[in-house]
């Protein structure tokens, strides 16, 4: 078989929003009988790329080729009859109806133009086979598990295509066992002959079932490799694209006696999101949280506050056993969390700055114990102040601050209540320079203050200069803790990339 | 500041509610006639005051729960409920506080139920408050045994006719809960947590607000006013009509915060001009009964006048008049 006959291939695609190029000359193409991955941070371009793929976006230049031929496609529905299949992380059937339905929702066999059920189950029974699938096909698909549902979906999906099957984070939801269980349906398609792309955030998924990897990155591509001739530690170099030999030492003098222990989590752990980890946190420390996204990242930050409670494990804050069961608990201790996603869970877009900073202190004080305007006005225009928050006034809508600004505010919004600790999420992603200097000064100053903190960020760079600690995330578990003079971004990459002999520095 | 305060006063609500108020007096000359008799006033304007009372009170508990990006369609059923507790209780000889005290627990106990809904089940409010929509009024009717329950209590008939310095009971009961409710909400912390439940619920929980023990207040409010506005309309007809009391007036409370400027969809509200948006909706009502009109047009002027309110509140009339633009053209000063 030629090497350049792909069953699909995109050629030269460009993909312009506005004034912000999401693709620039993407080159893709995918071969009959493989796996072929598709890599990327968020914001790569990877969904976008799928989308033209599936004809859901239309590309501003390059063509799309299915087996050779230009074609042009209008949309999802139009890619399916040139074989182009899709099935989502979210399984997008109808949990109320049959499998046999929902395998054949549409295209029913139909008799004297009423639907055959008969018909439809006895196909449906013979399709399941296939997929070694033993339920009955006239059950309710929501009583199956998701995985189940997740191979009904893609049962449809070859059905209707056959020819190419787009796998966009499957395994998303999906426990170990319920993994493997649809991996071997992968393969199984794969050998016989259908084309595979496979979108995950999973690194050990990519390495067990894909044959070639594409990886983008800021909407360019990067590269298309076999994989058999790559290291894991390669790869997440393509993808975050750290130069391995990059000398950037921590600035931090490691601290031989840390101050006095505030935080210790043991075991701590919360089923489906993050396996049990334990983790010691000082006064005056800044431990960074590293990791590809979807590692579990967010979900350490999320139990560690509460908002998530655990569901195994202990933590003793200054020594004393106690429990988080929710956000008001950890508010208690002195915790602040500055969510990843400001809009959604950090920001009260309606309201004013003023009562977007004092809501959390507020929120201590109780219902009673209410702050007056004036005072109210006081301490926002305190931090407005040494935090350089740039609104035109106190009184305006927080949501019409800039990005930048709001982190500022929801920042200013926990140091107002006095944190002993403090979660940071994505602190600085998608902000401006000048709020982004910002907010690492002010990491700078509390930790030389004895605040401790963690967070978490996807710029390496930035969280070898201000963290004391680096702990690494990988497919929800906490694999190594890093600390020392040498901690530099390459370290981080090859911890991530699983090479714990190297991990070490 | 003066400046600012009279241009508080133009607000569409009160703006609205002069309209109204004029148009009534130009179709009868004789609305704002008020005379004395009897140690009361009396008149068309007064009659507003009073029939407007139980839309108004409902009004009160509706703004916090609409503030919360919530509704409740249960007060109606509520009041049927209260009312037929209160005259069953009466009839039944209990002492005429302690029948009104049980009502009242009642209607919290209502609301709170559809709080638990909400706050804990996490059920959406319109479902969550359409269940004793529809059985409340089963409910009443049990206790009632399928009658109109009558009853002569002197104090309780006092409470829904009798009057205070010459204004109706009704409208004074409404007066003071407006007031007491808007000072415990202005003066606590709990008008700003409602906000921010009502903008983002999840931002607000992990700001550190108990927003479960909220909605759950917020709920029992509601029932709580539901029970007083109950309770009135049964002592005014003297008797508890559990087929009847308080039909549809869940919407009217609706209606009357949404016409007093607090968005369905959460956040800023303002109780005092949801009672403002009452009495503009009882004023419509009455001009259109004293002046002769078929009560069929009540309907229809209602519709038409709602749509010319919401369209004085809309942002994009708003911004074309430029004159109900004032926040955001001062200037902090420094």
């Amino acid at each position: 078989m030629a090497d350049t006959h792909y069953v699909l291939e995109a050629r030269g695609i460009m993909k312009i929003f506005g004034n912000h190029v999401a693709l620039d000359n993407i080159d893709f193409g995918l071969k009959a009988g493989e796996v072929h991955a598709l890599l990327g941070e968020n914001g790569a371009g990877k969904s976008t790329l799928i989308k033209i793929l599936t004809g859901a976006y239309q590309p501003d230049g390059g063509g799309i080729y299915v087996d050779g031929a230009q074609v042009s496609l209008d949309n999802p529905l139009h890619a399916q009859t040139f074989g182009i299949g899709t099935v989502y992380q979210e399984v997008n059937l109808l949990p109320n109806r049959s499998v046999a339905e929902n395998l054949f929702l549409g295209h029913q066999p139909l008799r004297f133009g009423f639907v055959n059920f008969r018909k439809m189950e006895a196909d449906a029974r013979v399709i399941l086979k296939n997929y070694d699938l033993n339920i009955d096909p006239s059950s309710e698909l929501g009583s199956h598990s998701v995985a189940v549902q997740q191979i009904v979906a893609i049962a449809r999906a070859v059905q209707l295509s056959g020819k190419v099957l787009i796998l966009d984070e499957p395994t998303a939801s999906l426990d170990r066992n319920e993994v493997e269980r649809l991996f071997e349906v992968v393969l199984g398609l794969k050998a016989r002959g259908l084309a595979i792309i496979f979108i995950t955030h999973f690194l050990d998924q990519v390495f067990a079932i894909s044959d070639r990897v594409t990886v983008l990155r800021n909407g360019k591509l990067i590269e298309t490799r076999a994989l058999d001739a790559l290291s894991r530690t390669d790869v997440v170099r393509l993808m975050l694209g750290k130069d391995i030999a990059f000398s950037g030492a921590t600035d931090v003098e490691p601290s031989e006696a840390p101050n006095e222990v505030l935080l210790e989590f043991k075991g701590y752990g919360r089923k489906r999101s993050v396996l049990p980890f334990d983790l010691t946190i000082h006064k005056g420390e800044v431990v960074g949280v590293a990791g590809l996204l979807g590692s579990g990242r967010t979900e350490v930050a999320r139990i560690m506050f509460g908002a998530d409670p655990a569901d195994q494990g202990t933590v003793r804050v200054n020594g004393q056993p106690t429990a988080i069961r929710k956000a008001t608990d950890a508010i208690k201790h002195g915790f602040g969390f500055c969510p990843e996603d400001r809009k959604a869970e950090g920001i009260l877009g309606d309201l004013s700055v003023r009562e977007n900073i004092v809501i959390a202190l507020q929120g201590k004080l109780g219902w009673f114990k209410a702050l007056n305007r004036d005072e109210q006005m006081e301490i926002a225009g305190r931090f407005g102040e040494s935090m350089d928050i740039r609104a035109a006034s106190l009184d305006m809508p927080v949501k019409l601050l800039s990005g930048g600004n709001q982190q500022k505010v929801i920042l200013s919004r926990w140091l107002a209540t006095d944190p002993a600790f403090l979660i940071l999420d994505e602190p600085t992603r998608g902000i401006d320079v000048g709020a982004h200097a910002e907010i690492v000064r002010t990491i700078n100053r509390l930790r030389d203050e004895g605040m401790a903190m963690l967070v978490i960020s996807s710029e390496l760079d930035e969280v070898v200069a201000y963290s004391s600690r680096i702990v690494v995330m990988r497919d929800r578990e906490m694999v190594a803790e890093l600390r020392g003079k040498n901690i530099n971004p390459g370290v981080i990459v090859q911890a991530i990339a699983n090479n714990p002999d190297e991990a070490v520095a | 500041m003066k400046r600012l305060h009279l241009e508080r006063l133009a607000n569409p609500q009160l703006l609205a509610l002069a309209a109204v108020l004029l148009i009534n007096w130009i179709l009868f000359p004789n609305f704002f006639r008020i005379t004395w008799q009897d140690g009361r006033l009396f008149g068309s304007a007064i009659d507003v005051l009073n029939r407007g009372a139980p839309v108004a009170i409902l009004a009160i508990g509706m703004t916090g729960v609409i503030a919360t990006k919530g509704v409740d369609l249960s007060v109606g059923a509520i009041m049927a409920v209260c009312g037929a507790v209160a005259a069953t209780m009466v009839v039944a000889g209990y002492p005429t506080p302690i029948a009104v005290i049980a009502a009242l627990g009642v209607g919290v106990v209502c609301g709170l139920w559809n709080g638990f809904l909400v706050a804990v089940l996490d059920i959406q409010p319109i479902i969550a408050t359409l269940v004793l929509m529809v059985a409340g009024r089963g409910i009443a009717q049990l206790i009632t045994e399928g009658y109109i329950v009558t009853f002569n209590d002197p104090t309780l008939i006092f409470i829904g006719t009798g009057s205070l310095l010459g204004f109706p009971m009704a409208a004074v009961i409404a007066l003071v809960l407006m007031i007491l409710v808007t000072l415990v909400v202005k003066r606590t912390a709990i008008g700003l947590f409602i906000q921010a439940i009502g903008v983002n619920r999840s931002a607000a929980s992990l700001a550190g607000i108990n927003s479960r023990m909220l909605l759950m207040l917020v709920y029992g409010l509601s029932g709580f006013c539901a029970a007083i506005a109950g309770i009135l309309v049964a002592a005014d007809i003297r008797g508890a009509d559990a087929n009847n009391s308080g039909l549809w007036l869940e919407l009217d409370a609706i209606l009357a915060v949404v016409i007093g400027g607090t968005s369905l969809l959460g956040g800023k509200f303002s109780i005092p001009l949801a009672v403002v948006g009452a009495i503009i909706i009882q004023a419509m009502n009455t001009g259109i009964l004293v002046s002769g009109f078929r009560p069929e047009f009540n309907l229809i002027v209602k519709a038409g006048m709602i749509i010319l309110i919401l369209m004085l509140q809309s942002p994009l009339v708003g911004s074309a008049i430029g004159f109900f633009r004032r926040d955001d053209k001062r200037v902090v000063s420094k």
